[in-house]
């Protein structure tokens, strides 16, 4: 049976703070056998988004996003509100969340649940380098968030709001 | 025919202006193509660079032998599988396992063909079939796979299922969806069970199905438009690729097998435990990415082609049926001459996905997927080679292992690299035809990309994109200064002038 809940990380765990993305779902596993409060919750993780990850949303209440990010400055992470776009990440093979949810509603006709990203600050991306420091003092807070929006399973939406 | 240097390195180029394009969309990694224009806004020299990460080694050496085949999937997030299977049967030989149980061997194929049809799948209908379905010089906004999907919502959706059945058989043969461990040293750790047979047996002749009608909608574009399709981006050049004993089409074993550019063989049943003496890994000062060459016809006549459109060539025939017939009908388009027009690796992408989705049925009702024999081993070796037909070409991994079981030595060719100098030909053929310095459109920047495209390149074979890149073009004088300037954002918006 599909949970209604989905965390999807993504990221190359040998490429240094590209792993948050499956490290936190790392955690959370780690985690699920002691709060099953937390209802059902799916952890899926890949290289990178593609078109069938769409498919990975079918039956879902919530899901969110979780990926490394050179972009996030001045706090250890970022959530945003996601909405289904044409996607035009056409830089690389790999689609963006807001894509993989265009694909999805083009597919079913429908919307898709809703989604969340959070992005966690990463500083060093290069192929066999370690999680940097900052990148783990960040990962630590991003699961501290994590937990809270796991412990709201009737509230498809974030504690403390979008942008944090 | 433009001779292979014609137009890399321009006499005078200080006399010259430059058109730089930078990042190369919807390829994996990072592409920067440079074009020099001289005062009448004729192209005089023309360079794709690859920025490739050259560390695979180093990340390589020093591990246990036994960790590299799952190692090595970390090194990209297009074609982990390639990796995975080529490391794994360069450890064959270190344990002296260099014939598998027929168990072991068939769950491989499984996973490789699972792998062809998934990366062939994605290429045709999301990175290519915008531009083949809406034409070139399309708004930008439908010239990815949710344009595709509001226009053909149809095309979109069986492009999805299929990537999807692909992933599953990479799924179920390796263990995990990402990072399988299935292919080791000597053999597989797992074979079928009845129901992940008949789970992935259900779709399979649907799968074959979309893959038929894939090759009959690129089929009919070539026939539509002969004049543009079989020219665009041509590279007269040498194919290499592996072939069976028998000279049919096989992408997980063979020896290797070269066509010159009239498709007369040049050598066959080559083993590939010679490649580094038969191929020399040329380097070039304003290049990252080595430019391989055949050894014995130096840097020059010595480079090749590799990929669909080489191997669908190179063959002398497809096992599956319903392939076969396609190849003979692609043969036949081409009136007894090979086919060096690069928007052909499309229609020849197609052929093998379909030989991909009848070989996967194939597979899964042979009983030896569900056998209980799964290793083998032998004699301790100290080196190993492994090539593969990965999606993109042919693939090598070479280690050397000591007392210890440690990796000392480590080099891979990758698909890309071995079509380097194949794409720095097709860029030249299609900026010598379409850009005239005039003006830089999007449109006419598309072009190129859409020549680099067929390739399929994974360029770094990096995973992640740091961000969203933009595509950049910019007219650079002589003196280095930019006197024109063409932005496609993030959104895909496109911008004039300077950033």
């Amino acid at each position: 049976m599909t949970a209604p809940t989905l965390i999807f990380g993504w990221g190359n765990p040998s490429r240094g703070d590209d792993a948050l993305g499956p490290l936190l779902l790392d955690r959370i596993e780690a985690l699920l056998p002691d709060h099953p409060q937390w209802g059902a919750v799916d952890l899926l993780t890949d290289f990178q988004l593609q078109v069938e990850h769409a498919l990975d949303l079918d039956g879902r209440r919530r899901v969110l996003f979780v990926d490394a990010s050179a972009a996030v400055l001045g706090a250890p992470f970022c959530v945003t509100r996601l909405e289904p776009a044409r996607d035009s990440s056409f830089t690389t093979h790999a689609l963006s969340p807001e894509g993989v949810m265009h694909v999805y509603a083009e597919m079913r006709a429908a919307p898709p649940p809703p989604c969340h990203l959070l992005a966690i600050g990463g500083q060093a991306f290069e192929l066999g380098a370690p999680l940097s420091g900052a990148a783990s003092a960040n990962l630590d807070a991003a699961l501290d968030w994590t937990r809270q929006w796991l412990a709201s399973p009737d509230s498809a939406y974030p504690p403390g709001g979008d942008g944090m | 025919m433009m001779h292979q240097f014609e137009l890399e390195t321009a006499k005078n180029p200080e006399d010259l202006r430059r058109i730089v394009i930078e990042p190369v969309s919807r390829v994996e990694g990072h592409g920067k193509v440079t074009i020099l224009l001289d005062d009448d806004n004729k192209v005089h020299q023309v360079r794709l660079h690859i920025v490739e990460f050259r560390g695979f080694e180093k990340f390589i050496e020093g591990r246990p032998f036994w960790e590299v085949p799952v190692l090595v999937q970390r090194l990209c997030g297009i074609c982990p599988v390639s990796h995975h299977l080529a490391a794994s049967k360069a450890m064959d030989m270190i344990v002296g396992g260099g014939v598998l149980t027929p168990t072991a061997e068939k769950i491989r194929r499984l996973m490789h063909y699972g792998q062809m049809l998934q990366s062939h799948a994605l290429h045709f209908f999301h990175l290519s079939s915008p531009d083949l379905l809406f034409g070139f010089d399309s708004d930008v906004a439908k010239r990815n796979i949710v344009g595709v999907a509001a226009a053909n919502p149809d095309v979109a959706k069986k492009g999805v299922l299929l990537r999807k059945f692909g992933q599953e058989v990479i799924r179920v043969t390796s263990g995990k969806r990402v990072h399988g461990t299935g292919s080791i040293p000597g053999g597989v750790n797992k074979a079928l069970t009845p129901e992940e047979r008949d789970y992935l047996l259900k779709d399979a002749d649907q799968m074959v199905a979309w893959s038929r009608d894939a090759v009959r909608i690129i089929k009919q574009l070539h026939c539509q438009n002969p004049a543009l399709y079989d020219t665009f981006g041509n590279v007269p050049a040498t194919m290499m690729s592996l072939v069976a004993p028998d000279g049919t089409m096989d992408f997980y074993h063979g020896a290797l097998r070269a066509r010159d550019q009239s498709g007369e063989i040049m050598f066959d049943q080559v083993s590939y435990q010679g490649y580094n003496t038969l191929l020399t890994e040329g380097v070039k000062p304003w290049s990252y990415m080595k430019f391989p060459y055949i050894t014995n016809l130096g840097d020059e006549k010595g480079w090749y082609k590799v990929g669909p459109l080489a191997r669908v060539q190179n063959c002398d025939s497809i096992p599956t049926p319903l392939a076969e017939e396609e190849r003979k009908e692609f043969i036949a388009h081409g009136d007894g001459k090979p086919m060096h027009g690069s928007l052909g690796f499309h229609w020849a992408r197609m052929i093998e996905m379909l030989c991909a989705a009848e070989t996967i049925k194939s597979l899964l009702l042979d009983p030896d997927v569900l056998g209980k024999d799964l290793m083998v081993s032998g004699p301790r070796a100290y080196e190993g080679i492994g090539v593969i037909e990965a999606p993109r070409g042919t693939l090598f991994h070479h280690y050397r292992v000591d007392d210890d079981d440690l990796v000392t030595y480590a080099n891979l060719i990758v698909s890309t690299t071995n079509n380097n100098t194949a794409m720095n030909v097709a860029v030249r053929d299609v900026a010598k035809k379409y850009l005239n310095g005039n003006e830089v459109t999007e449109g006419l920047l598309n072009h190129i990309e859409v020549a680099i495209r067929c390739f399929d390149p994974c360029l770094s074979c990096a995973t992640h994109a740091i961000g969203k890149m933009p595509l950049e073009v910019s007219l650079v004088d002589a003196k280095g200064t930019v006197i024109d300037c063409l932005t496609k954002d993030e959104s895909g918006a496109m911008r004039k002038g300077m950033a």
